[in-house]
């Protein structure tokens, strides 16, 4: 009897160390995917963003990547990321308001995606009211005029397709999906979205050659007392060529939409609004936070002699009295062409970042 | 027993005596970078409101505040000199260093502080500090490269019965009149705040009174000089001298 309940007890302990192996054998340890920084960002930037409880791995960019072009986060499976963040326009839409899955517009643009890990303060958004990728990735599916959705709901469809409990656990080490969790994969698939090869880059990097337009237009751009661009776009010592920050460029007297000062809700802040990059300009048309403007052109008229005064207009905007910097006709020709040469068409070809 | 204990003591004084000759007490150091107008204290909740007046008599306000001090040295009685921090970018307006503490303790004692405002020329070089090209502090190439050393910004009520925009730019010094002979000069300079003793807890207040920036030695009239000042030789010589008397020492905390 002593025996039988000896080798009871031993067995026993077998069958639960043979379990615990066995699930030990189940464990996957995601494999790391650190950026691959560009030359110039290494050289000149400081690091990018990686949030210490969101690290880069080949399993969560991958999902990442399936989550973005994902229709069933939006209520009716009819929308994803993409609808209004086309990758072969620099992860923007082309028209000048995103519709909703209800047809309903909203009233910015759709910003464009790319070198997100270089937004030091992390304030996404026009109107930056989102800290972090993870956190602004989160709205868009619920947002009532956007994917109108709830993420109880997304996360019914998403457990119920086969792939995905099994692709969470690899990257996230569990088969339980939330919100949490789709915002981190998204994240990190957002932050491979790394634009650095500009025929500008290339001329930076040695490997290419500016025409004489694009020289000059550079040098306008860099002038203070001419475009005086570089204060709040960056320069070849910032090629992010934006500054992340939050302007009035004098575009309305009276704003009508708030941008920061809705966020903050200080009157100081009325009428401001991130600086977008300036790379990708031949993609991402059309312009500014409504987009006003469909083109470049219209732009650059708007700095040279567009500008409107208000109490919020950033001290930065010149000659704010006469309309703006006067820029002449051969000098807006050659601005132009310089920031074209920042756009990136590897960026928008690349197959990584396309819909498999 | 009572042996070995009067020896563990004997020796834990010996240890404890020969600590306290080999390394004498340290500290680290903290500094505080404060503002004032005229003496009264400024901060970011003071920005965007047109409330401060010049010595001109010209109602201004302040936008955007940013500024560079590098080789910030503590001198000590010996005149041994050691640098606690290289580069510090001040940012009022986001309230971004305005508070720095060394990275090594120093002995405690008396020590002179001094520090550069901006980059003197053997520091100025073209795009070599990232945390500066990231907030983008940069100057272009064409006026010589490097850093600004202060971006300060804001709205001033002008003569032309408008309010208008000023951009209080201050870089190293540059006359591009002749393309074949562009002219440049050191525009930073050496803020001395003299005698601080570093004690425990080290903490020491460094001041910065805007409006000196306006007055000494040069009267500044913001309807002539308050834009596109990056390119204006004689405006970057004007602003040096007034800044010399625009740091002082603060509150040393004991």
């Amino acid at each position: 009897m002593m025996f039988k309940k000896k080798l009871l007890f031993y067995g026993a302990i077998l069958v639960f160390l043979s379990c615990s192996k066995g699930h030990n054998e189940e464990e996957y340890t995601p494999v790391s995917a650190p950026l691959q920084i560009p030359t110039l960002f290494h050289k000149l930037l400081i690091a990018p963003i990686i949030p210490s409880n969101n690290p880069q791995t080949q399993e969560g960019v991958s999902l990442g990547k399936k989550l973005f072009f994902e229709k069933g986060l939006s209520a009716d499976n009819t929308q994803s990321c993409a609808t209004c963040h086309d990758p072969k326009i620099a992860f923007t839409d082309k028209r000048q308001f995103s519709e909703g899955i209800d047809g309903v517009f909203g009233n910015r643009n759709s910003m464009p995606l790319f070198n997100l890990a270089w937004n030091f303060d992390e304030n996404f958004f026009w109107d930056g009211r989102s800290i972090g990728i993870e956190r602004q990735a989160i709205e868009p599916v619920i947002n009532p005029i956007e994917m109108h959705n709830t993420w109880s709901q997304v996360v019914s469809v998403l457990e119920a397709k086969e792939a995905y409990p099994e692709l969470f656990y690899k990257a996230f080490g569990t088969r339980k999906i939330d919100s949490i969790l789709v915002s981190k994969a998204i994240a990190q698939f957002e932050r491979t979205l790394i634009s650095a090869n500009s025929k500008f880059d290339q001329y930076l990097n040695g490997e290419a050659q500016l025409s004489a337009s694009e020289l000059n237009g550079f040098d306008v751009f860099m002038d203070e007392t001419k475009g005086d661009c570089f204060h709040c776009h960056g320069s070849d010592k910032n090629p992010l060529w934006t500054d992340n920050a939050f302007h009035n460029n004098g575009l309305d007297a009276v704003p009508f939409d708030l941008g920061l000062a809705k966020v903050t809700g200080d009157p100081a802040d009325n009428g401001k609004f991130k600086s977008p990059s300036l790379r990708n300009l031949a993609f991402t048309a059309p312009f500014m936070h409504d987009g006003r403007f469909s083109t470049l052109e219209e732009v650059i008229n708007h700095y040279s002699e567009g500008l409107k005064a208000s109490p919020t207009i950033d001290p930065l905007m010149k000659k704010v009295s006469s309309g703006g910097v006067q820029l002449t006709p051969q000098e807006k020709t050659d601005l132009k062409a310089f920031l074209l040469s920042l756009s990136d068409f590897e960026f928008i070809s690349n197959p990584v970042f396309q819909k498999e | 027993m009572k042996f070995l204990k009067v020896i563990a003591i004997a020796a834990l004084s010996i240890v404890s005596c020969s600590k306290s000759k080999i390394t004498p007490p340290s500290a680290f150091v903290t500094l505080n970078f404060s503002h004032q107008w005229d003496g009264a204290t400024v901060t970011k909740s003071d920005f965007n409101t047109i409330k401060f007046t010049n010595a001109n008599g010209q109602q201004l306000s302040i936008e955007r505040l940013r500024y560079l001090v590098s080789a910030i040295t503590l001198t000590n009685t010996e005149k041994q000199k050691t640098i606690i921090k290289a580069i510090q970018l001040v940012n009022l307006g986001e309230e971004k260093g305005l508070r720095l503490t060394s990275d090594f303790a120093v002995p405690q004692g008396k020590y002179t502080l001094s520090f550069i405002f901006g980059l003197n020329d053997t520091g100025n070089l073209d795009g070599v500090y990232q945390e500066l090209n990231s907030v983008s502090f940069n100057v272009p190439t064409m006026l010589g490269g490097g850093y600004h050393f202060m971006q300060f910004d804001g709205k001033f009520n002008g003569s032309n019965s408008l309010i208008n925009n000023f951009n209080y730019h201050v870089i190293r010094a540059v006359n591009r009149e002749d393309l074949a002979n562009v002219i440049f000069k050191d525009t930073s300079f050496e803020v001395n705040l003299g005698d601080v003793v570093i004690n425990e807890s080290g903490v020491i207040e460094v001041k910065m009174d805007i409006s000196e920036w306006f007055k000494n030695p040069n009267l500044w009239d913001l309807n002539t000089l308050n834009s596109m000042l990056m390119t204006d030789f004689n405006a970057q010589v004007l602003m040096s001298a007034n800044g010399k008397s625009v740091f002082s020492l603060g509150a040393v905390t004991p």
